[in-house]
């Protein structure tokens, strides 16, 4: 099953591509991507899911915790989370569309956004799986798709904070 | 702290001189412009003028490397800034504190392609530990501390500053402030090590029959040296250091084994590969050492102490890891060790062995006494008679290829900062501007660059540096005529099918070539000729020379790990190896 990290960083010009850059320079695959800034608009947070072994992993966080741009990392999966995407798909057969979601895919939530030129727009919620394998059972229906990537956090008393922050004094 | 209000330029170059910074490298154009006329305005930050950019984050990098201070360099955008990314790269595979400052074009032009604008954000990325891009003139000041600190601090690293032209306009003026301290959101660097592990770490060597202390670069960075010394002096086992640790422990010291890995002793080789405990020291099991890391150390219990933890457990699983500072944990151990004791009698067995490896196949450090009919002088004679008539006290500075791998062989390095080549990234063109570099930062000390025809010729240009600025810099350039490293695999590999290694006729005539810049050079081709000329090179205090060693074409670098094997698969010369 695919790892969940997530991460805080600073919401600046090129933080962003500093951790994407890190996976395409070491050679990590990420298999989705969500980033939006936090309640502190100075702070961005990405929830990233990969299929890398478990070392690889560990090598990750490591990396990722090393740029200046990253103030937090989590390894989502070490402790107790939820995860679960959005997907927006466009069909024009939607009650075919609804009745195999009700039929085979209880778990994932799912309401009518718009019915314009008798295309209909529906959102989807749910874990990444289920959402998956229902696309593939609609792949013939679908005239688009479009998904957030997970998003994750972890439970309870475990929770992705910052650190305090570091005073340098000369 | 005066509050005068100045312009972006003269902020920039007052941060730097508040920054103790008293020696840049450089080269101007127009995006860099008003940071040079801030430069000509003063006279506590000296320019040095190099004739390529790439010459001069090595020279900066050479600074750095010999002093354990930040270098710094600066350069103009566009074709300024990518010349410097070969200078950058090598800094950041080596973990060098440089600064880099690099002109813009004016923001708001960024991004439509404008005269001279390249993405230097995006083209240094990968090779930076971080950079910065001047979003207003006010926070240069602040821009500049952060970009010192970060450079200089855990594991350290090349940070590069992008300045739009614009933030240095000489008509915009604000109040100047240097930052006494900085607040950085979650920059850790680490102090001592776990007490816990120091005291497993000393347990594991008491449980030992066969250790050894392997340190690299970070151990010189970490300016933790002595620490590594005395510690080893207490414990009593073999020592090796890689290729960026030269001088860490004493190469002229009986407990040093040679150093270990590609090119490495025979008896270091052995000895990692026998040995059942490795003790890690600011080197990172990189593919060079290692060779196959499935085969690496199979016996051994391992400890690894690194500034970065992203260092551990990358290549190498590890038994114990000590995340913290070299010289604080080296401190930490030498105090447990003092207060319980160490009998080192314990590892009698293993030096017997040691010493059987050393018999059979050790370096041979007095070839300047073998003679031959031809009179024809090998490349290990040249570094022999350098180390003999600098005492082994002078700063080396290398190029890549055999003749670096020579010097790092036979230039018994005593001391720490004194060995100074491009070990990550193989940059050939490093001899000459770092030496530069060295030579500024030390200039009543020897400085010679051990360099190979082929690549003196990468940077060549900065004869004219040393020219302009006095450098007397000796150039020791072992000549075979060829990329000797290139020949070498080609002998090994290629079945002697030598691809594009030749110049033919076209080598310059390297003494005319050093006087035309009004430098001296001296041409030796015979092996009685060979000390003498290094002397009378050493004797001219206040010339640069360029001594051209015509050495045996034919020479190849051994030991030699072989590709995919263990470390103790090694050829030993030509027609001997030991698997
Ligand atoms: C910039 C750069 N280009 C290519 C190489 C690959 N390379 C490694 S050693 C070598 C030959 C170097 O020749 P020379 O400087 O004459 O040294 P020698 O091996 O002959 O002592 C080459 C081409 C390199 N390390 N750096
Ligand atoms: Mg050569």
């Amino acid at each position: 099953m695919a790892s969940q990290i997530s991460l805080l960083m600073e919401n600046q010009p090129g933080a962003l591509s500093r951790v994407i850059g890190l996976f395409s320079q070491r050679g990590y695959n990420i298999d989705s991507l969500s980033v939006a800034p936090t309640q502190d608009p100075t702070l961005s947070r990405l929830t990233m899911t990969t299929s890398e072994s478990n070392e690889v992993i560990q090598q990750i966080l490591k990396q990722l915790y090393k740029l200046i741009d990253v103030v937090m990392v989590q390894d989502l999966k070490a402790s107790e989370s939820i995860s679960l995407e959005m997907a927006l798909i466009k069909v024009s057969n939607k009650s075919e569309v609804i009745s195999k979601i009700e039929k085979n895919y209880s778990s994932l939530e799912f309401n009518e956004l718009d019915n314009k030129d008798e295309k209909t727009i529906l959102r989807l919620i749910g874990d990444t799986d289920n959402l998956e394998s229902l696309l593939v059972e609609l792949e013939d229906d679908l005239i688009e798709v479009t998904r957030t990537g997970a998003l994750g956090m972890t439970l309870g008393n475990v929770s992705l904070e910052t650190e305090e922050e570091t005073k340098v004094i000369y | 702290m005066s509050n005068e209000e100045i312009n972006g330029g003269d902020a920039l170059i007052r941060a730097l001189a508040d920054e103790n910074i008293d020696l840049i490298f450089g080269y101007p154009g127009g995006a860099a412009l008003h940071i040079y006329d801030a430069i000509y305005k003063q006279n506590k930050v000296q320019h040095i003028l190099v004739r390529h950019e790439q010459a001069a984050v090595h020279a900066a990098d050479g600074y750095a490397r010999a002093t354990g201070k930040p270098g710094v360099a600066l350069v103009t955008s566009g074709p300024g800034a990518t010349n410097a990314i070969t200078g950058i790269a090598t800094a950041y595979m080596d973990s060098i504190p440089v600064v880099v400052i690099s002109g813009q074009v004016a923001s708001h032009l960024i991004g439509s392609d404008a005269f001279q604008e390249t993405d230097m954000m995006g083209i240094s990325r990968p090779i930076v530990k971080h950079s910065f891009l001047v979003q207003s003139a006010e926070e240069i000041p602040v821009v500049i501390k952060k970009a010192f600190h970060i450079a200089t601090s855990g594991r350290p690293g090349p940070v590069v500053i992008d300045v739009p032209k614009n933030m240095t306009d000489p008509n915009y003026k604000f109040e100047y402030k240097y930052p006494k301290d900085l607040v950085m959101r979650s920059f850790p660097i680490l102090g001592k090590g776990d007490d816990e592990k120091i005291a497993a770490a000393i347990e594991l060597f008491r449980s030992a029959k066969k250790p050894v202390i392997y340190s690299g670069g970070g151990t010189i960075q970490a300016d933790a040296s002595k620490e590594l010394t005395e510690f080893s002096k207490l414990i009593g086992c073999p020592v090796t250091n890689t290729l960026m640790g030269l001088g860490a422990f004493p190469g002229n010291d009986d407990q040093f084994v040679g150093m270990l890995g590609m090119h490495g002793t025979y008896e270091a080789n052995m000895v990692m590969s026998e040995a059942d405990l490795i003790f890690n020291v600011g080197a990172r099991f990189d593919d060079r050492i290692t060779n196959n890391p499935s085969k690496f150390g199979l016996a051994a219990k391992k400890i690894h102490i690194d500034s970065d933890p992203s260092s551990i457990d990358k290549i190498i699983g590890v038994d114990l890891a000590i995340e913290g500072d070299a010289k604080l944990v080296m401190q930490q151990l030498i105090e447990q060790v003092k207060v319980s004791g160490f009998d080192q009698a314990i590892y009698k067995d293993w030096w017997s062995k040691v010493e059987t490896w050393r018999e059979a196949h050790g370096l041979n450090h007095d070839m300047l006494k073998l003679k031959n009919e031809k009179d024809i002088i090998l490349p290990q004679q040249v570094i022999q008679s350098l180390y003999q008539i600098t005492k082994g006290n002078a700063y080396v500075t290398s190029d890549v290829g055999q003749h670096q791998m020579f010097a790092a062989q036979y230039y018994k390095f005593k001391d720490p900062r004194k060995w100074i080549n491009s070990g990550g990234l193989g940059t050939m063109g490093f001899g000459l501007p770092s030496a530069m570099g060295v030579k500024f930062a030390f200039p009543d000390a020897e400085v010679a660059c051990v360099t190979g025809e082929g690549s003196i010729q990468m940077c060549i240009q900065e004869l004219s540096t040393c020219g302009q600025y006095g450098l007397p810099i000796k150039i020791i350039n072992l000549n075979n005529r060829a990329l000797g490293m290139v020949k070498q695999w080609q002998d090994m590999q290629y079945g002697g099918r030598y691809s594009s290694i030749s110049y033919e006729d076209s080598l310059p005539d390297f003494v005319k070539l050093a006087e035309s810049f009004g430098h001296v050079g001296i041409k030796v081709e015979k092996l009685s000729d060979l000390n003498d000329a290094m002397k009378e090179s050493f004797a001219m205090k206040d010339k640069l020379v360029f001594l051209d060693v015509l050495v045996d074409p034919d020479e190849h670098v051994y030991p030699m790990l072989e590709a995919g094997g263990s470390m103790s698969e090694m050829r030993l010369s030509k027609d001997k190896k030991t698997f």
